[in-house]
């Protein structure tokens, strides 16, 4: 059914990660997306390998649901490897034919598809573990600061969460929509790329129409009801830090000390241990 | 006091066509006066474009008036001041239910009033329990809009209105866009709460089965109160009312239509036991 779409895929569970501050989440999202970038090394790889498999364990989400989000990215992965397996400069490993596989470019298409994979399953594990709502409200209050230079923080929030809102109601339009026209012998499936975009056509523009008059019945009823904006405004849920959330905090601090560490120490140390034995 | 006093309102629109010339001025209230008391249940009745919905509007803030005044509780409406404290006295439910529901849980919905007036936390929760039980939907609270039906949607929206405490609720064709069933619910949800919260309510629709329990009926026809007073007064004028292309209810057209032919059926029958009285009464007096 249509209307059961919901954006990004919330995977509803009783864990620890669903119950952080969306705030937690997100800005644990940024740090590791950042973290894949500044560790080095096969070292460093290893601790970003170990958080993320303790933080999908904890969520109590099954892993298949991260490796769906993956799927979306098989061809862009594929494309970087190609491209870095055989134009990356260096010492050559292989021959075929013109191609060429060094021993620098396979050790960055390994390195480029860890990173890649790790960055897909970290930030869909946030999607999966907090609801676009709890998104808002957390980007909402991390925002907040930005108020002073003059960005409508609390207006963007509110359209992202009404966008949210209505994307189920428009898709049962489109659908509805689509029904119409196609009783009346509209033809969305044959023809070239240019002439399905134009069999569009007769759908958008009454979808644009009915999606106008739900904005303007939907400015009435809220003004109704009183909205005038962000200030003076109270929150139903708002956001709190609670222990589990600084205690979160304090985890990943660990880990970006932990990571940048070993990607620095470890070879020494291995390498110190090598010329001991 | 009244609750609503509308004194001499006219509201006109400018017609214009699609170069944005004027074409014409379109009176759509023409000349209404009426006051509605603290308590009680009114409806106004009118075919499309019989200016009822432009009327609620005024009631609410959310139109002013071109001349006459509309006073909320004592408030003129056209005082910018008064806007929030109008909005807040007199709630306001529209017709599509999907275009009034902002929040993407039951609960989230009906807090959202509460939250622009800047309530505590702990009251707006307080609040959003009372208002849905209120209206029966306390059970739905965590669920998505989506996946409630009409008649449940139309009485989420009624109880986010409620949460906002206020003394008079204006329906806008609430039930225009339900299935019978839906259409019942909301009907029992609305005559509730007149009759236990004792929130005046103002019910403005096309159905005729709906105003049948209002204390005042209001008959719309071009911008104009053509007829008022209790739903049996109102009913009692059948010809009229088919006149204003308005459907009475079934009972009473066939006690009409009796009547007409010379059975002493009383006039302004309006439910199926006030008309089986009657006709057994009249039965006893035929035999």
């Amino acid at each position: 059914m249509l209307r059961d779409i919901t954006l990004g895929q919330y995977y509803q569970a009783d864990s620890v990660i669903h119950k952080l501050d969306p705030r937690v989440k997100l800005g644990t999202t940024i740090i590791f997306i950042i973290s894949l970038f500044v560790f080095q090394g096969a070292w460093g790889y290893a601790v970003a390998a170990l958080f993320l498999a303790l933080v999908i364990k904890l969520s109590k989400v099954p892993f298949q649901f991260m490796v769906k989000g993956m799927k979306a990215i098989v061809f862009l992965l594929l494309i970087t490897v190609i491209f870095n397996l055989f134009l990356t400069p260096g010492e050559p490993l292989v021959t075929v034919w013109k191609l060429t596989i060094t021993k620098e470019g396979l050790r960055m298409a390994v390195f480029l598809s860890i990173r890649l994979g790790f960055l897909i399953i970290g930030s869909s594990v946030m999607t999966l573990t907090t609801t676009p709502n709890q998104l808002t409200d957390g980007l909402e209050k991390m925002l907040k600061p930005l108020n002073k230079i003059k960005v409508p923080v609390h207006e963007i929030a509110m359209m992202m969460s009404i966008a949210l809102r209505f994307i189920p109601i428009l898709m049962e339009e489109t659908d509805k929509i689509m029904k119409a026209q196609l009783a009346r012998c509209a033809d969305f499936e044959s023809g070239n790329l240019i002439k399905k975009a134009k069999s569009l056509v007769p759908l958008l523009v009454p979808l644009f129409i009915s999606a106008f008059r739900r904005a303007n019945d939907l400015a009435m009823a809220m003004e109704a009801r009183c909205y005038r904006g962000g200030d003076n405004r109270t929150k139903m849920k708002p956001l709190h830090y609670e222990k589990r959330d600084y205690i979160a905090y304090a985890i990943v601090a660990c880990y970006v000390i932990l990571g940048i560490a070993a990607g620095k120490l470890m070879p020494l140390l291995v390498s110190g241990i090598i010329q001991l034995v | 006091m009244d609750i609503i006093n509308i004194k001499d309102l006219i509201f006109e629109y400018i017609r214009r066509d699609e170069e944005g010339n004027v074409e014409g001025v379109t009176t759509a209230v023409d000349d209404v006066s009426l006051d509605v008391k603290q308590g009680d249940f009114v409806a106004i009745l009118g075919h499309n474009g019989s200016g009822k919905s432009t009327l609620a509007k005024h009631m609410n803030a959310i139109l002013y008036p071109t001349e006459g005044t509309v006073w909320v509780d004592g408030k003129d409406t056209q005082k910018d001041e008064y806007v929030w404290d109008i909005r807040q006295t007199a709630g306001m439910v529209f017709q599509n239910p999907d275009n009034q529901i902002i929040g993407q849980i039951v609960e989230e919905d009906v807090g959202f009033g509460p939250e622009n007036m800047g309530v505590p936390t702990e009251e707006i929760w307080e609040r959003v329990e009372e208002s849905l039980k209120a209206v029966g939907m306390y059970e739905f609270r965590k669920f998505s809009p989506n996946k409630l039906s009409g008649g449940q949607k139309q009485r989420v929206s009624i109880a986010g209105v409620i949460a906002m405490h206020p003394k008079c609720i204006i329906l806008d064709e609430p039930t225009a866009m339900l299935d019978p069933k839906g259409r019942k619910e909301v009907i029992r949800a609305v005559r509730a709460l007149n009759d236990v919260e004792r929130i005046t309510v103002i019910l403005i629709t096309h159905y005729m089965e709906e105003v049948i329990y209002a204390d005042k009926v209001y008959v719309m026809d071009k911008g104009k109160v053509t007829l008022q007073g209790t739903p049996r007064e109102v009913f009692s004028e059948v010809e009229r009312l088919k006149e204003l292309r308005l459907d009475v209810p079934q009972v009473t057209l066939l006690a009409h239509e009796l009547r007409k032919e010379g059975f002493p059926i009383p006039k302004g029958i309006l439910t199926k036991e006030e008309f089986r009285e009657a006709l057994d009464s009249c039965i006893k007096e035929m035999l």
